[in-house]
């Protein structure tokens, strides 16, 4: 039994039991499948992880994200700057760098990307860790102070996305959003 | 403190008495330290519990129960107390079961074993004092920069030297077992896996103390920063492969009451425990599977670390996934129960706590913490539930109705033989790990249910109605939220069963010490006599095993296609 020990002394001299083995090789195969399904997707799949990662100081971060609203800042058909419950909403240049910044307790500001087009997506925190979580395509990163995160982000539908934090970062954890708008 | 020191040497002054029903000679001081762990474990999941209930019910959008501040308190509480207290003084107890009790030995320097488990009571202590203060409300992962108070990580330093002082005390009594010849030939299975465990522990404790104590000094001002990437690399070195202690632990009490309640052995000796093996060789770096939605990691590092190149830890799981009910069929179609399929397996002792918690738990293990866990730690995949309430979902899976359930299983033979009172209203005992069990297996699968809709994990409130930008969560998300809330109350009842029992049976249950007295739930007899007398048992058929396997293969690979499927239709991202 499994609490005395083996009745035969040279136990690794049994023989293994057929269906045993069968199985083994089955699930050697499958694992073996698995890791190159891995590799295989980033050559057959169009949603990869970027890597692209730079060392930043948290208040240069967020001076460049500020830079970047005010340049881009959208304006409605009357020529005024538009803005939702007070956060600046930003239009990035098709193909250009888009910026995010997460924040206690905020994903500023809201960006107004194109449908179709890609755009290289910045991200980092000016303060504690966050979970950028895109509602409801359910796209989760993680987001640390102190690293900026760069992919290569492509919209494929239209409509207004919510930005949740899914990175406990203290007592008003529940109350950070953001949002993405995708326009025609 | 010459009798320390020289160990071994000394002349064995040691009290035993032989076990009136399994034959073993149990030794008096490994039998306190057993009671003693037990009895903490069993506190602490009670507390942990109780916690985990506040939680869970404050999480079914329509009770909300605790106030925001004291939510994120009573979760700090629930992952420290059931993921770390709970588990780890019951994993003592089987440690020293394990080593002592299994080999007949006694236990080598019971002082030192002493002073750990004083070490471990004081650091719990400790840490669930800071968090119920206030001002350590940093989740269990405690990431920077966010700060608990310095006692938080204290208590939790000190909680985890008391343990690494304990694991010690383990591989000494199998030195003392194995000079003094107290067993012959090879330590049997349950005692390799615990040794698996114990192995796997002395790496998770030190990647512990190598990330918290540098922690600590930056609370108390000595450090000026952690690098928060650097310290989930590390963390997770704790954080995930004490998960693997639990997992090694839990599949050697599988192995454990399997031959105790139906006198199972092992298939073959060399695959199971070549799969224990392969836990130790292949874990030690998989705190990737915890960093695939980081920045800064490259891909071949997340590939190669959350799989080794060929998923050699889940390939391990899946193979105790068939040797462990091949074994049960084994033994009950050598028990008389031979004919279909399935004979074996109805027939089985369902009205058995230790044998139903103990089955259940391997079933829920592999469909629900198994294949969810396999698929989160899939490169791409994970972008898909990383920090959703998903994660949560899988790890109940794992930890409650695999390891807390299996313990609970184990319980049932630990009171007789250990503490020597029989088990008081057997008609609840029966009837306790399904209600647990069902309400795990709901808890795990609602809260993956909700997490694939996007529900994030350790927030307060999904409708977001402090946000100034609001997004409406599906409906369906908030069902599942209340199914998860009914299914914790099943849980909580199947665990406050539990502790009933336990407290009642070892205060008030009918004393076994006598002579002639019977076991309620009884050990299997026979089954050594069953298991000479087959000539040709080399190589049963197994036909049940089998289709069951099957199932749980087929259900995996549709699985994990479906999410490549949902994967693919994301937003593209390079």
């Amino acid at each position: 039994m499994a609490i005395s020990s083996p009745e035969q002394r040279l136990w690794w001299k049994q023989p293994i039991h057929g269906a045993e083995l069968a199985w083994i090789i089955v699930v050697f195969l499958w694992g073996l499948f698995m890791f190159f399904f891995m590799i295989a997707w980033h050559f057959i799949g169009n949603q990869n992880l970027s890597t692209e990662t730079y060392r930043v100081s948290p208040d240069s971060y967020v001076e460049r994200v500020e830079a970047f609203a005010d340049e881009f800042q959208a304006t409605d058909a009357s020529g005024n700057l538009m803005e939702e419950e007070g956060v600046p909403v930003v239009r990035p240049p098709a193909g250009g760098d888009a910026y995010l910044v997460a924040r206690l307790w905020e994903f500023w500001p809201i960006l107004e990307l194109k449908v179709g087009e890609s755009y290289r997506f910045h991200i980092s925190s000016a303060d504690w860790q966050h979970g950028f979580s895109l509602q409801p395509v359910n796209i989760n990163l993680s987001v640390h102070p102190g690293y900026e995160h760069v992919l290569s982000l492509t919209p494929t539908e239209t409509g207004v996305y919510g930005i949740v934090c899914n990175e406990f970062c203290g007592i008003g954890h529940h109350s950070m959003t953001g949002r993405i708008r995708v326009v025609e | 403190m010459a009798t320390i020191d020289s160990g071994f040497a000394t002349p064995d002054t040691s009290t035993y008495r032989t076990c009136g029903f399994t034959g073993l000679r149990v030794e008096r001081q490994a039998e306190l330290l057993i009671r003693v762990n037990a009895v903490a474990a069993v506190l602490f999941l009670a507390w942990g519990g109780l916690l985990g209930l506040s939680v869970a019910l404050t999480r079914w959008p329509a009770v909300q129960l605790l106030p925001a501040e004291w939510f994120y308190l009573a979760l700090t509480g629930h992952g420290a107390n059931v993921l770390l207290f709970w588990i780890l003084f019951f994993e003592m107890a089987v440690l020293h079961f394990a080593s002592a009790i299994i080999l007949g030995s006694r236990i080598a320097t019971p002082r030192f074993a002493w002073l750990g488990f004083i070490m471990m009571v004081a650091g719990a202590v400790m840490t669930n004092y800071t968090v119920l203060r206030g001002d350590s409300s940093v989740m269990f992962t405690s990431y920077p920069p966010m700060m608990a108070s310095q006692w938080f990580y204290l208590g939790l330093i000190i909680f985890a030297v008391g343990a690494l002082v304990n694991v010690m005390v383990f591989f000494g009594t199998l030195v003392v077992a194995k000079n003094e010849g107290t067993y012959n030939g090879s330590v049997p299975l349950v005692t390799f896996g615990a040794i698996t465990a114990a192995i796997i522990a002395v790496f998770t404790l030190a990647s512990g103390a190598i990330i918290l104590i540098p922690t600590w000094l930056w609370s108390l001002g000595l450090i000026t920063e952690i690098d928060t990437l650097m310290y989930k690399v590390v963390w997770w070195g704790m954080g995930h492969a004490s998960q693997q202690i639990n997992v090694s632990a839990h599949i050697a009490i599988w192995y454990a009451i399997a031959a105790m309640c139906v006198g199972a052995k092992p298939l073959s000796e060399k695959v199971s425990r070549g799969a224990f093996l392969m836990y130790i060789l292949f874990l030690q770096l998989a705190s990737a599977h915890h960093l695939l939605a980081e920045p800064g990691l490259s891909s071949s590092w997340k590939i190669v670390n959350t799989s080794y190149m060929m998923y050699l830890a889940v390939m391990a799981s899946m193979i105790h996934g068939f040797t462990v009910p091949g074994a049960i069929e084994a033994a009950q179609r050598r028990n008389g129960y031979t004919r279909g399929a399935f004979e074996w397996l109805r027939k089985a002792p369902w009205g058995h706590p230790a044998f139903s918690g103990m089955f259940m738990s391997l079933v829920m293990f592999g469909f629900i913490g198994g294949i969810s866990g396999v698929i989160l730690g899939t490169e791409q995949l994970n972008v898909l539930m990383h920090n959703t309430i998903y994660v949560p979902g899988h790890f109940h899976g794992t930890v409650v109705a695999g390891t807390t359930l299996a313990f609970m299983a184990m319980t049932y033979f630990v009171v007789p033989l250990i503490f020597q009172r029989d088990i008081v209203w057997p008609g609840l005992a029966k009837l306790q790990p399904y209600l647990f069990g069902l309400g795990a297996a709901g808890i795990s699968v609602f809260m993956m249910g909700a997490g694939t809709l996007g529900v994030p994990r350790r927030q307060w409130d999904i409708s977001l109605s402090e946000a100034a930008l609001g997004y409406d969560f599906p409906s369906a998300a908030y069902l599942m939220m209340g199914l998860n809330g009914l299914s914790a109350i099943l849980a909580a009842l199947g665990g406050l069963l539990f502790i009933l029992i336990v407290v009642a049976s070892i205060l008030a249950g009918p004393r076994l010490d006598r002579p002639g007295a019977k076991m309620r739930f009884p050990l299997h007899q026979g089954g050594a006599e069953a298991v000479a007398a087959t000539g040709s048992e080399g190589s049963p058929k197994l036909p049940g095993t089998i289709i069951l396997v099957t199932i749980f293969f087929a259900a995996f690979v549709l699985y994990y296609f479906i999410n490549w499927k949902y994967l693919s239709e994301l937003w593209l991202f390079q």
